[in-house]
């Protein structure tokens, strides 16, 4: 197990230093010159070779990756050229909001996919089923924005129940940072947990009916233990998967999200870095973004090998 | 114990899914201490009426007739809560497949505790004691430490003694083995089915054993139920049945069981040896020489591991060769080498004289032409998308032999050779029964003119009355087109009826090998006498 998280770490590390290719390369590519942008759009020549010197613009691309990677190995993403701030502090503020808007979502969508889907299964060609299939149907086909204005209008304004906009901090202010949370994270969480709903019914409805499931009733078992421990324990080896795969899209949802609901979270720091020509926040951001995506999957496989004992590597005994 | 009551009253079952019933008016009687079995092909309705007594019926399956009295108690009425109560505690339930029917992601004594625990037993260590001591009756070695594994680090005979133990966790009064062996090989099966003889003797608990092989259910039990489309054909002892059926099916299912042929006598099997045509005995038509094959295994950090150690033997042309082993001893390794479809370590298969193992282009597929495959699986070795006719003519056009319609006569002409109408040419696989499909197969096999078959275990998938048909048909086939098959199994029963020569592999090594009359008489490994000796049936033979 330990060999193949540190060959997955291996791997994890090479794709950093690949994607930090990319992104420097592809920044440079951009049409738009962050001096320009700096220096406002009537700047004289002289000062626009002035910004470009200050931002190390006018060394040759091999040069400027070379200070790049320097920089970025002692963990210095430089500093924006938009606020003047290191993009360090600018990640801490945003990028703990967006953690916590992710991490809430998630929490929803795991939770209503998976019930919703148990239910679809057991209830199969009955109202419940045809309730939560519809869920799913809307879940996918509706487009968050538009969901996430629909709330605003009737749950916030119209309602009242939750704020339509700002942000609490989670850690000094748990209930009221959850409670400010609340209407983007379940937003952001719908189309997640229709496809949970989705997959959890499929992969039910085929465990339900596997050898062991039947061994298990003869044995006396209660029905609840029979579908959770039999049951649901084996289906949730696929939803797992399909979740890993999915959370990857739940990073571009982030930034919808966020901009609707005015969070000053992730997203929008990388909405904004990506208007002004922000060469080293967008490369910061990008970063960041590849770093979490491998996060994800590696945690998916080690989250997938324990719940599957029979992909446990080196395991056993 | 108040022996003679009966325990399990079956009246007039009938038994629907969807629209027609599937069980008809079935009616048997199980009395305490009873062992008793169901003997049946598949669609016979024997699982259905387990599922029935157990309330396990798949599918929109339902009781719509008769009634099921368990200790005076019915059970058809008997409410969900009812029945999970009577599940595990009054009946307990061993299943066919050992590899399908424990929770893969679960540790086996966690599910022998789970059965424990339902059937109110308390406390967690109590429970794992017990769990542990049921494993070790069950004939687990080194049950304490074995507990904790999950079921993929258990052979498939250890995994059907780990659903023992869960049978019996709750000292059932009856207990219900849905063909419990039918996944083993024949030596694991006899060691099984001892064991699970003297837990129910000592238990004093009933059994009903349900089977498809007639020799098994013989040497198990007191009583013989036989039915056939969801009906009773016929209810009598081992005696009665074996040697003195009544009923036509039951004759025939007698005559067809190749468990009961395999024990012939030494008169009538000297008399009843297969004939070998003599003008074509003479030459050799495959030779293996010192064949090895070696598997590297990945997951033990590159350890080898040998799948066939140094196997020789030749085939004469127009005669029947067996190879014989028990999962893993290579048999099927070794046909894959010769049909070129695995690489041979070292060592060669000749095919009249060349090398098949070491030419490679125009020779190897000339080779090819000559040797044909017949796979076990007629549901897995067919593509589902083709018709009957394209998957017949397709080594026709892979060799680019005629046009479309000598193609299309050839297949009209295979069709008849193995005794199916023309009309299913145009017909998908999925419309044909497993016996058919197999026809289909050797077809196939048959459209290049082979000199040889491989049969790797082609019949094994087969009911007996249709394994008994196939057979035939390769037997017919052989004296018509002067075939040589070489014919991979695990069943001994079939070596007996078709074959001349037999190899009787272990672990990758020839244990023995000869003719088949010498080694089934004389058998001088201790293997070839554990093998025989764990054919069922053997005292009723004919």
């Amino acid at each position: 197990m330990i060999r193949y998280i540190l060959t997955k770490l291996w791997q994890s590390a090479l794709t950093l230093v690949l994607s930090a290719v990319v992104v420097f390369l592809g920044v440079r590519l951009l049409p738009g010159d962050p001096a320009r942008a700096m220096a406002g759009e009537d700047a004289s020549p002289e000062q626009l070779a002035a910004m470009r010197e200050q931002l190390g613009l006018d060394d040759s691309l091999p040069a400027q990756f070379m200070t790049f990677l320097s920089n970025l190995s002692r963990g210095d993403f430089g500093t924006s050229t938009r606020t003047g701030t290191p993009v360090i502090d600018l990640i801490a503020t945003t990028l703990p909001v967006t953690l916590w808007l992710s991490a809430y979502a998630i929490a929803v969508a795991v939770l209503v996919g998976v019930l919703f889907g148990v239910i679809a299964e057991r209830f199969r060609g009955r109202w419940p089923e045809w309730f939560t299939n519809g869920f799913a149907l809307l879940g996918l086909s509706v487009p968050n924005f538009w969901l996430g204005i629909l709330a605003i209008l009737y749950l916030a304004v119209g309602l009242g129940w939750f704020p339509a906009s700002g942000y609490v901090d989670v850690l000094s202010d748990p209930i009221k940072g959850l409670y400010y949370l609340t209407l983007p994270a379940v937003i952001l969480g719908t189309s997640l947990a229709a496809v949970i709903m989705r997959q959890t019914r499929a992969s039910m409805i085929e465990t339900m009916n596997t050898d062991y499931v039947r061994t298990a009733k003869a044995k006396g078992l209660s029905g609840a233990r029979v579908l959770t421990r039999y049951g649901l324990r084996n289906s949730l080896i696929v939803v797992v998967t399909i979740v890993g795969l999915q959370l990857g899209g739940l990073i571009s949802g982030a930034v919808v999200t966020e901009r609707i609901f005015a969070l000053p979270g992730f997203g929008k720091l990388t909405l904004d870095a990506v208007f002004t020509r922000d060469y080293p926040v967008i490369e910061a951001v990008v970063l960041i973004i590849t770093l979490s995506y491998i996060v994800i999957n590696l945690s998916v496989d080690v989250l997938y090998s324990v719940i599957n004992p029979r992909i446990r590597i080196g395991g056993g005994n | 114990m108040d022996s003679g009551q009966p325990i399990l009253e079956v009246k007039d079952l009938e038994v629907s899914f969807g629209e027609g019933p599937v069980l008809h008016g079935v009616n048997f009687t199980i009395r305490r201490g009873e062992r008793v079995a169901i003997v049946g092909q598949s669609g016979s309705g024997k699982s259905t009426t387990v599922g029935a007594i157990l309330g396990l019926l798949p599918g929109n399956g339902r009781i719509t007739g008769g009634s099921i009295t368990l200790d005076g108690a019915d059970l058809g009425g008997a409410s969900e809560k009812q029945l999970r109560h009577i599940r595990g505690r009054q009946i307990g339930l061993v299943p066919q497949d050992p590899m399908s029917n424990l929770n893969p992601v679960m540790k086996v004594g966690a599910q022998i505790a789970d059965a424990l625990a339902a059937n109110g037993h308390q406390g967690r260590d109590n429970i794992r004691q017990r769990a542990v001591n049921l494993m070790t009756e069950a004939g687990i070695p080194d049950a304490g430490r074995r507990y904790g594994q999950f079921p993929h680090e258990f052979s498939g005979g250890m995994r059907q003694r780990v659903l023992i133990a869960i049978s019996l966790a709750g000292e059932p009064e009856l207990l219900i083995a849905d063909e419990p062996t039918s996944a083993l090989d024949v030596t694991v099966q006899r060691q099984i089915l001892d064991h699970l003889q003297t837990l129910v003797d000592a238990r004093g608990t009933s059994l009903l054993f349900i089977t498809h092989d007639l020799g098994l259910a013989a040497d198990r039990t007191d009583r013989i139920i036989v039915m056939a489309n969801g009906h009773i054909v016929e209810v009598g002892t081992p005696e009665q049945i074996l040697l003195n059926p009544q009923e036509e099916y039951t004759q025939q299912l007698v005559a067809a069981a190749p468990s009961l042929l395999a024990t012939v006598t030494g008169e009538e099997l000297a008399g009843a040896s297969l004939p070998v045509e003599s003008k074509a005995a003479s030459t050799t038509i495959l030779e293996v020489r010192g064949l090895v094959k070696e598997f590297t295994l990945r997951s033990q950090h590159g350890k080898k591991f040998l799948a066939v150690d140094n196997v020789s033997f030749s085939v004469e042309r127009g005669t029947t060769t067996a190879v014989v082993g028990e999962s893993g001893s290579g048999k099927t390794t070794i046909a894959r080498m010769i049909l070129g479809l695995e690489q041979a370590t070292s060592g060669e298969a000749l095919i009249d004289g060349k090398s098949i193992t070491a030419s490679d282009g125009a020779v190897r597929r000339a080779l090819r032409r000559k040797v044909q495959p017949v796979f076990q699986d007629p549901y897995g070795s067919l593509n589902p998308t083709f018709s009957i006719e394209r998957l017949i003519d397709e080594p026709l056009r892979v060799f680019k032999v005629g046009n479309a319609a000598s193609r299309r006569a050839r297949v009209a002409q295979l069709l008849d050779q193995v005794a199916l109408p023309r009309t299913m040419a145009q017909r998908r696989p999925n419309e044909l029964s497993g016996g058919q499909r197999q026809r289909v197969a050797i077809a196939r096999a048959l459209a290049l003119e082979p000199e040889m078959l491989i049969c790797d275990e082609a019949v094994s998938a087969l009911d007996v009355l249709v394994q008994d048909q196939i057979l035939d048909l390769l037997a017919e086939l052989q004296n018509r087109l002067g075939l040589t098959y070489l014919f991979i199994t695990h069943d001994l029963a079939v070596v007996r009826q078709i074959a001349h020569q037999v190899v009787v592999m272990k672990a990758g090594k020839v244990v023995e090998d000869g003719s088949v009359e010498k080694v089934f008489m004389a058998p001088e490994a201790d293997y070839t006498k554990e093998l025989l000796g764990a054919i069922p049936g053997a005292s009723f033979a004919r």
